[in-house]
């Protein structure tokens, strides 16, 4: 797995570079915007804890770099508590739509140097420019209370970047950027956007798709548990028995 | 060293974990409670969501109650005639409970439900614990115990489907174990509680049983009101996480023995304070969530697909 990340940089670095190409692919060193991750899965397992996924890439010639990332879509409410009685008691709510689970976005220098504030909304750049749909009808700074607040949530939970990450150009067209990963990070499909920018105008996209599940004895409890409920309801009521009686017959005999 | 639960979603510290088992089985093993009214509250403080703490921890009660019972069980202690009454309606009560958290979690109410749930009756048991205990305390100092009437006549024993318990010598009506089981069931069920702390009084108190075997069969009774809560939510919501609950499971049972040794070095009735007081040091941390201003009033949750 290390192995062929390791030559896979060597060969993107090269193939920009020097203007190698690669068999299957004779024009990839054309484009104006290459790029790439260390690893297009992260693997969930007993010892997750987080993860971290460096991304890579080379420009041809001058340009400022903006990288999205975006997490599977989700739909969440938005709860606010307000005191009835002396006591904090969810009121009004909020439902939101096709949430990005996660998001971050990074930049090799700020954002809004880089492209002015329209673009930043048309393409998603930042958190605050998120299109974030409703599904109910609501004014317009009802809305934009309960959207402030599903940002902040998301950013307490870690899954939404609180800054602009820091992408480093390690020459003229070499860059490369480090993406983070809550231990809470929920499975799905990622897609990482890199864009290449000159003159506030987006010049080439590259979308790489980044995939996180579950591995191992944690896919198969989870699988189990959303296949077969009843089954594994029933283990672990048996579970339960054993360890109890186990513990009964051991304990007597000490 | 850390370990990702799978259900709950989240990495916690294993350590932690077999900690927090040990320190609620010690306790529970000290005072003779089933404890799960501390752990539910100790795992949502650590970052387990609500739910899945509530469905975990009826799963592991179930593993010690077994071994609880099961002591009982070898002396004696155990009217399973009158278990069998409180299982049925705890079955049924604790049934209602899940659906009832579902339906409430639907509505975004269910942390303030059981909330509001630990504050009223750790509240009123613990009040009722500490006054009996200190009372009982003082009347030990004085060496004088006040005669009681062996048998009280209230309005409950004009209940109809009189039936006889012989282990716990008593002729009253099924209608209340039945009543009593269906209550602590829904409790149980919202509460992710085994209900002892609730059903014993109710045994002692309502029903009249001898104090000797209230405890085994109000045990006996736990584990199939907790085992048909772990069937449920494992059924309805995929909310049990069998690896937090095994953790749980192996610190409680070292804990529980731990506490039921060191337990017997001390008089009864300063356990109960003890207790009393514990139970109101919960009631009063679950009173301050409530009141106290939060530091976003805005939540979150995830609407399930």
């Amino acid at each position: 797995m290390k192995k062929t990340n390791f030559f896979h940089r060597l060969f993107l670095s090269l193939a920009c570079i020097i203007g190698l190409s690669w068999p299957g692919s004779p024009s990839a060193w054309a484009e104006p915007l290459v790029a790439d991750l260390s690893d297009h899965l992260i693997e969930i397992t007993t010892s997750f804890s987080g993860a971290e996924v460096l991304l890579f890439g080379a420009t041809e010639g001058e340009g400022d770099i903006v990288v999205t990332v975006r997490g599977p879509a989700q739909d969440l409410i938005v709860r606010q508590k307000e005191p009835i009685a002396g006591i904090w008691t969810n009121r009004n709510n909020m439902h939101f739509r096709d949430v990005p689970a996660y998001y971050a976005a990074a930049s090799n220098r700020p954002v809004d140097e880089i492209v002015p504030l329209e673009m930043r909304v048309r393409n998603e750049i930042g958190a605050e420019n998120l299109r974030l749909r409703v599904s109910q009808k609501a004014s317009k700074e009802e809305t934009n209370l309960f959207r402030e607040a599903l940002i902040r949530g998301k950013q307490a939970q870690k899954l939404y970047g609180v800054e602009t990450g820091e992408v480093a150009f390690m020459s003229n067209s070499l860059f490369q950027t480090r993406l983070f990963f809550p231990a809470t990070v929920p499975v799905g499909i990622y897609t990482v956007k890199v864009l290449l920018v000159r003159e506030k105008r987006v010049v080439s996209v590259q979308t790489t798709p980044l995939i996180v599940q579950k591995t191992g004895l944690e896919a198969t409890i989870f699988n189990f548990a959303h296949t077969h409920a009843a089954q594994y309801g029933i283990v672990a009521i048996f579970l339960a028995l054993v360890a109890g009686w186990l513990a009964g017959v051991f304990f007597r005999r000490i | 060293m850390q370990i990702y639960l799978p259900i709950a979603e989240i990495s916690v510290d294993v350590f932690l974990l077999l900690g927090l088992g040990g320190l609620v089985g010690f306790l529970s093993g000290l005072f003779g409670v089933g404890g799960g009214f501390l752990m539910a509250p100790f795992l949502i403080f650590i970052g387990i969501p609500p739910a899945v703490a509530v469905a975990t921890e009826a799963n592991q009660i179930v593993a010690a109650s077994v071994s609880g019972a099961l002591a009982h069980w070898r002396r004696l202690n155990v009217d399973l005639k009158m278990g069998a009454v409180l299982i049925v309606g705890g079955l049924f009560g604790s049934t209602v409970g899940v659906w009832l958290f579902s339906y409430l979690r639907s509505l975004g109410q269910i942390d303030l439900v059981i909330a509001l749930a630990y504050v009223i009756f750790l509240g009123v048991i613990g009040s009722l614990i500490l006054t009996e205990s200190v009372r009982s305390i003082f009347r030990r100092r004085r060496h004088t115990s006040p005669r009681r009437k062996l048998h009280q006549h209230l309005w409950v024993h004009g209940l109809p489907f009189k039936m006889r318990f012989h282990r716990s010598k008593l002729y009253i009506s099924a209608l209340l174990p039945l009543g009593a089981g269906i209550f602590v069931g829904i409790l149980a069920a919202i509460m992710g509680v085994g209900g002892g702390f609730i059903l014993i009084p109710l045994m002692i108190y309502l029903i009249g049983m001898p104090t000797t075997v209230v405890i085994g069969t109000s045990l006996f009774q736990i584990i199939f009101v907790t085992a048909n809560v772990t069937f449920l939510q494992a059924l309805h919501n995929q909310t049990v996480d069998i690896l937090l609950a095994l953790l749980l499971m192996i610190g409680g049972v070292i804990g529980a023995q731990l506490g039921t040794r060191f337990g017997g070095k001390l008089q009864s009735d300063e356990l109960r304070g003890l207790l009393a007081l514990l139970v109101l040091l919960v009631c009063a941390r679950m009173f301050w969530g409530l009141v106290a201003t939060p530091a976003d009033v805005f939540s979150l949750s995830l609407v399930m697909p």
